[in-house]
């Protein structure tokens, strides 16, 4: 297959680099001065993790169509295993190893 | 304790935090390089556009537009649009950033969607230099992601197995993250408005679109319920910082 010329590729690879650094980098251009962060940065910056963290599961989700078959059950029963392995033994990796071959398993021999 | 123990530790400490993300970005780059190679990108091409661009999903949706046509505005504007989500990270880290010195800008650099989900923890192992240990973690997730694509690139499409729903590694490391900082944190606001915020705005925006839509909601019910929150938020972060 051909592509860009190695100009346009190196173009076009400064151009995304540029785009995500901009979106990495801009909070700490806005509050680059070294004085105490204003109060409402602070709630913000211990309110968002949790925010962002669950917003990202949601963002890992958002091809699941629960009208279309398999309706999402794998994502649910490989959730469900992630869950119940953590709570079981809190230990991360088994939790993380052991959802994913579930669902591994799932979406490759069952659904 | 001695400058290279202390750095040895934070590395000591950093690595086994970080395996779950090396499992994931081994895999998700790999298929990443497959991807460059299939449009006839060698191993050099590849390598720098992991080191420079460094993030998973525009890296994907970049090869869509290296196919079609030179379009660099275009390339900046979706990767702008699509990377938005970094800026809560950003502003997530503000505060434990700081005073971090020559590391920070590498810190930022490095901070993607999956570093994000194990450095935003306060639980840093007692005794260990936190700067050290979130710039290692940033750091190997870095090399991890550069690895996995230099192997699918030159693997080609000659993986033995069926990775089939690999992916899945990443959603339930944040499933562990996101039920972890359920279970210690003051409030579950956050958490609620965040899935919540989510949820509704895939329903009106569809799921192209409904990350910057969401964001916006997140701030402003976060900005909503501050007077309610913001008591037992900072007793949250300073709950998880000493040790």
């Amino acid at each position: 297959m051909t592509h860009l010329g190695n100009w346009e590729t190196f173009v076009t690879m400064i151009a995304l680099a540029l785009g995500i650094a901009a979106t990495r980098f801009l909070p700490f251009i806005l509050f680059s001065k070294g004085t105490r962060l204003p109060p409402i940065i602070r709630y913000l910056g211990g309110a968002l993790p949790h925010a962002a963290m669950a917003m990202l599961l949601v963002y890992c989700l958002k091809e699941v169509k629960p009208t279309v078959a398999p309706h999402g059950i794998p994502e649910v029963l490989g959730l469900a295993a992630t869950a119940a392995l953590h709570l079981w033994r809190g230990n991360v990796l088994l939790s993380i190893a052991g959802g994913t071959v579930f669902y591994m398993v799932l979406v490759q021999r069952v659904f | 304790m001695p400058r290279t123990h202390r750095i040895f530790a934070a590395l000591r400490a950093a690595f086994p935090v970080s395996t779950p993300v090396l499992a994931g970005y081994l895999f998700l780059g790999a298929g990443y390089g497959v991807l460059m190679h299939s449009l006839g990108y060698g191993p050099g091409w590849t390598v720098a556009f992991s080191m420079v661009v460094f993030g998973g999903t525009i890296q994907y949706v970049a090869t869509q537009i290296l196919a079609a046509q030179y379009a660099p505005v275009h390339a900046l504007v979706i990767s702008l649009i699509l990377n938005a989500r970094h800026l809560f990270y950003g502003f997530s880290m503000l505060g434990r950033y700081a005073g971090t010195g020559w590391k920070k800008p590498l810190l930022i650099f490095w901070l993607t969607d999956e570093t994000f989900s194990l450095v935003c923890s306060d639980d840093v192992p007692p005794g260990v230099d936190a700067g050290w240990y979130r710039l290692f973690i940033s750091g190997l997730d870095y090399l991890y992601w550069i690895v996995g694509s230099i192997i699918g690139n030159v693997a080609g499409t000659a993986f033995a197995f069926n990775t089939t729903g690999i992916d899945f590694v990443m959603t339930s490391l944040f499933t562990v993250i996101v039920l972890s900082q359920w279970r210690s944190a003051r409030t579950h606001s956050p958490a609620v408005i965040g899935v919540g915020a989510s949820v509704l705005c895939i329903f009106l925006f569809g799921p192209a679109n409904f990350l910057i839509p969401a964001m916006a909601l997140i701030v402003t019910g976060l900005l909503l319920s501050r007077r309610r929150l913001e008591a037992r938020v900072l007793a949250n972060e300073d709950g998880e910082a000493s040790p």
